[in-house]
């Protein structure tokens, strides 16, 4: 029988079938594989960008369930601002490419790198310009992709709770916040002209905690940073720095000391701050959750210039 | 911060909080409100009390409390919701914003829309996935115009749940009799609509009443806080759980092994091993597995998505929907339908629009809008166009037939939207009603400003006396056969014979309605079937008012022409069908009907490129080859005396 080989194509989990599940995460589950179904079913040639991060894996997961028993049909796309944790450039060498077999395009922009563009000398502002927002582009026109699958959420920043699921960019990848296609039921359209591209938010409705909650309920592989662990760090301007790698440029006076820190958030090392806890359980951090007074972007760099950052940045083109 | 959360660490309280969000719902409802009701107080003091808004948010709000504010709270709740720039600049909200907290019992996304007068396509929008309508009215102020429009607006997307939240109570000394007063009036105008569930809260949003517990400043008020009635009220039983329909959103096809069809169930439920039927095809076949992303499952119901396998291979494809063999939709190009315009680009009849319902695309035009209707006082008026905002009732036609049930029977494949051709803006929304086939529906008129209930207009002159005055019973004589079978000829010979007899009569011609009546149809077998529909209609009407009917249709279907005849009444039906066989319509066929079929010009040509079923059962079947049309006509005027005689003189 066919049974054995679509069983053992892409193995989602295995124990789930017992899993207890939580009606609500039932449901969002449900919404979040129909969009992904969505775009596969409505647009030429989608991609899911794969940042690695929390959202991703529960955005990967979902993925892996909504074409179950086959792969995804498209592949991956990270963009690597060269700036990544070690960790997670392991992660997803061992976990997508070679677990599930799946394509990863891992895309740098040269151009940065050549010039040698670095959160240290010029700031996380064209910092992240250069090397995430620019090469997002160049990748998405080099390979054509007319959508981008992206883990963000409504929750997240004040200014995306107006986000659509199904978000228009224009033919410069610009976000207009007073152009934007009204949402009906389930009925999300999907017609665009040729040099337009979507981006397409499947996670739109969930919370942190819904995605930490997922994560426990699924057992989804996450990475390790998100753990609390005892990792060197650097106070910088109230940030809790970890120093990953050599390139890491200490101020004067600046000495890493080892303290047990998580991340919430994860991007580039040098410009995302740890939280100090002791959560070394995905329960634990569910439950930390539940308790947290403190935002998610408190630890985001980038998010602190103003309030109005993220919608500009949003205009911009960053994702 | 320093909480301790080792896994150990997690005391007794802390693993029993685990396991409660563990088995938590999901409520989504929308809060619609006039400006300065109080809607971003209270949506912002549901969000703050619940923990949804983190003490560094909280910290900015401070700030911009005492730079925009309008309390001198220390924190102005409805300054949380102000998302974009330039609207906060503005000082305005203007589309619609989703929000979110959790309880131990439920989560709950809001979808929050602005009151202003000229929105009501974001409150259409925000209120087509939500399960309950917060609609805020102003104690002091009572139910406004604006009450009327949202709750209409909220009735006619088919939300089931509505709370009345009477704001404001501060300012009215939380007096009970302006409660009362003002959930009476409200109760009235309600019952006009459909709205099956109704509660009343008396709240402060400013001070925090009745928001999240119950108030002592309204010992009178006994039922729950608002929060309360949010985690409690039950919806479990607001989809259709009757109907499968299980519309194919992708096939799935990995390798040459496995072919199975995903999608959404949109209502009722399916079994392993049950017989389905897929639409439009009609094909048959059992569901040989349901796999599920948590692995295979016996049974799958409204709202999973999955994946299924048939025992036979069958072609299938996305827009395709599977349905119990019993159990079927309509089949529809034609639709009435409710549509809330959503661009600034004005509706007009003629206008082509590509079309989504369910998960299939396809393209159709608006020919006719019946009326709009004024959101504020709900009455209708006859229009030729609709503009933003505007809600009108409306027909169109589809390029593909659609398979659908009436919105008030099944959310999911009951909408549809319009979308530019150019533009590709979201044009419209679409809820549709039944097709007014037949006596066996009528709930698609009631829908939804039925406070206007429909009634017949019962005629006050007794059947036996027009019969008296004409001289003659009322019959619909029906003619069929093939084109060019002399069904024309012999309407209008009986017509002529009938005439000169001193009897009153119509003749009804399948062409000639296409003149007006059914100007809007084409020629696939639905439109042939509508026109004959709409002709029986008439031809009903006719007899209503004694007169005879003379009626002359290809009428190609058996299933159509049982139809009409139910439709008309039995004892008043007679059918003479042509037998003239298909060869001598050709040769007398002198406007190269049957030459344009063949090349393909003229589609779905009944005897030539679409069936033409013969009849089961007719009063009379002649054949005009070797009859002249007198001679068939007298034949008919026979048969009619004797019916008369016998049945009814
Ligand atoms: N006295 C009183 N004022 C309120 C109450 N709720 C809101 N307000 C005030 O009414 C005004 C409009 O409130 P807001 O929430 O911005 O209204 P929105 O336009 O419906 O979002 C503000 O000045 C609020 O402080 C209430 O329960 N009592």
């Amino acid at each position: 029988m066919p049974q054995n080989r679509e069983q053992s194509e892409v193995n989602v989990n295995p124990t789930m079938v017992n899993v207890l599940r939580s009606p609500h995460l039932e449901k969002l589950e449900a919404e979040s594989i129909h969009i992904l179904r969505e775009v596969v079913a409505e647009l030429d040639n989608p991609v899911l960008l794969y940042s690695i991060g929390k959202d991703s894996s529960v955005l990967l997961h979902l993925a892996l369930k909504a074409f179950y028993p086959g792969k995804p049909p498209f592949p991956l796309l990270h963009i690597d601002s060269t700036w990544e944790f070690r960790e997670m450039i392991e992660f997803r060498e061992q976990y997508a490419v070679q677990q599930l077999g799946l394509e990863v395009i891992s895309f740098v922009n040269e151009e940065g790198v050549r010039a040698g563009v670095n959160p240290f000398e010029h700031g996380s502002k064209v910092y992240t310009d250069v090397m995430r927002t620019q090469p997002l582009k160049q990748a998405l026109m080099k390979y054509k992709f007319d959508g981008a699958i992206g883990g963000g959420r409504r929750d997240e920043e004040r200014s995306r709770a107006k986000e659509r699921v199904f978000s228009f960019r224009d033919r410069f990848h610009r976000w207009d916040p007073r152009n934007q296609r009204p949402e009906l039921w389930k009925l999300f359209n999907t017609w665009k002209g040729s040099d337009e591209c979507l981006r397409i938010f499947p996670l739109s409705n969930w919370t942190e905690l819904d995605v930490w909650q997922y994560i426990l309920q699924e057992n989804i592989p996450i990475v390790p940073l998100y753990f609390a662990r005892s990792r060197p760090v650097v106070d910088r301007d109230g940030d809790l720095i970890v120093v990953d790698d050599d390139r890491m440029r200490l101020r004067e006076g600046e000495l890493p000391v080892d303290r047990v820190v998580r991340f919430r958030t994860l991007g580039c090392y040098p410009v995302t701050g740890a939280i100090e806890s002791n959560a070394e359980t995905v329960e634990a951090i569910v439950y930390e959750m539940m308790t947290t007074r403190l935002s998610e972007r408190q630890g985001r760099a980038i998010d602190r210039d103003e309030a109005a950052a993220m919608e500009r940045k949003k205009r911009d083109g960053y994702f | 911060m320093n909480t301790t959360t080792t896994m150990d660490s997690i005391d007794l309280a802390g693993k029993q909080l685990l396991t409660q969000h563990a088995n938590k719902e999901l409520l989504r409802f929308i809060t619609c409100g006039s400006v300065d009701d109080g809607k971003s107080t209270l949506i912002g003091r549901l969000l703050l009390e619940n923990g949804a808004v983190y003490e560094d948010q909280v910290n900015s709000l401070r700030k911009d409390s005492k730079k925009h504010g309008t309390t001198d709270l220390d924190v102005d709740p409805a300054l949380l919701l102000d998302g974009l720039e330039d609207e906060r600049q503005q000082g305005i909200t203007i589309d619609v914003a989703y929000r979110y907290f959790t309880t131990p019992k439920r989560k709950f996304i809001i979808a929050d829309t602005p009151g202003h007068e000229q929105f009501t396509r974001n409150m259409a929008t925000g209120a087509s996935t939500t399960d309950l309508a917060i609609i805020l009215v102003d104690a002091s102020k009572g139910i406004l115009t604006q009450t009327r429009r949202h709750t209409f607006i909220v009735s006619l997307l088919g939300i089931k749940h509505v709370v009345l939240a009477v704001n404001k109570m501060d300012l009215v000394e939380y007096s009970q009799n302006v409660f009362e007063s003002i959930c009476d009036e409200f109760g009235q105008f309600a019952s006009k609509l459909e709205i099956p569930d109704i509660r009343f809260v008396p709240l402060s949003a400013l001070h925090g009443d009745n928001v999240i517990r119950n108030s002592s400043m309204t010992p009178w008020y006994e039922d729950g806080s608002l929060l309360h009635i949010l985690e409690n009220i039950y919806i479990g039983a607001d989809g259709n759980h009757r109907d499968l329909r299980f519309p194919v959103q992708w096939v799935n096809r990995p390798d040459a092994n496995f072919r199975g069809y995903s999608g959404t169930v949109s209502s009722g439920a399916l079994q392993l091993g049950e017989e389905v039927m897929v639409l439009p095809s009609e094909k048959r076949s059992r569901i040989s597995r349901i796999i599920s992303c948590n692995g295979d499952l016996k049974s799958a119901h409204a709202g999973q998505a999955i994946t299924i396998k048939l025992t036979d291979e069958i072609d299938i494809s996305r827009g395709d929907m599977i349905v119990r063999p019993a159990n079927r939709p309509f089949t529809r190009r034609n639709l009435d339908a409710m549509i809330v315009w959503m661009s600034d680009k004005p509706l007009q009849t003629g206008n082509s629009y590509w079309v989504k319902q369910t998960t299939k695309r396809t393209s159709g035009v608006v020919n006719g809008i019946r009326y709009k209707i004024d959101v504020n006082t709900l009455h209708r008026s006859s229009t030729t166009g609709l503009q933003l905002n505007d809600i009108g009732r409306c027909q169109l036609l589809l390029r593909d037939p659609i398979m659908f049930d009436a919105y008030r029977q099944n959310r999911e494949t009951g909408s549809f939207i319009l979308v530019d051709r150019i533009t590709h803006e979201t044009a419209a929304a679409g809820m549709l009603l039944s097709p007014r086939d037949g006596s066996d529906d009528f709930d698609g008129e009631v829908h939804p400003e039925n406070e206007l209930r429909l009634q017949r207009a019962i005629s006050r002159i007794p059947e036996n006396q027009r019969a008296q005055r004409y001289g003659h019973l009322p019959y619909t004589i029906l003619i069929t056969g093939l084109s060019g079978s002399g069904k024309t000829t012999l309407a209008l010979e009986l017509e002529q014979w009938l005439f000169e007899d001193g009897k009153k009569c119509v003749v009804l011609d399948g062409q000639t309605m296409r003149f007006g009546i059914s100007r809007d149809l084409g020629f696939s077998a639905e439109e042939r079937s509508e026109n004959l529909l709409r002709a029986a209609e008439i031809a009903k009407l006719l007899n209503d008012s004694g007169l005879i009917c003379i009626a002359a249709f290809a009428a190609p279907h058996d299933e159509i022409r049982q139809r009409v005849r139910n439709l008309i009444g039995a004892d008043r039906f007679l059918h003479v069908h042509l037998t003239t066989p298909l060869a001598i319509c050709r040769q007398r066929d002198s406007t190269g009907r049957y030459a344009a079929a063949d090349k393909g010009t003229i589609a779905n040509f009944p005897g030539v490129t679409a069936p033409y079923d013969p009849p089961q059962a007719t009063d009379l079947e002649v054949s005009t080859e070797s009859m002249l049309p007198d001679r068939v006509a007298e034949e008919v005027i026979r048969l009619l005396r004797i019916r008369s005689n016998l049945s009814r003189a």
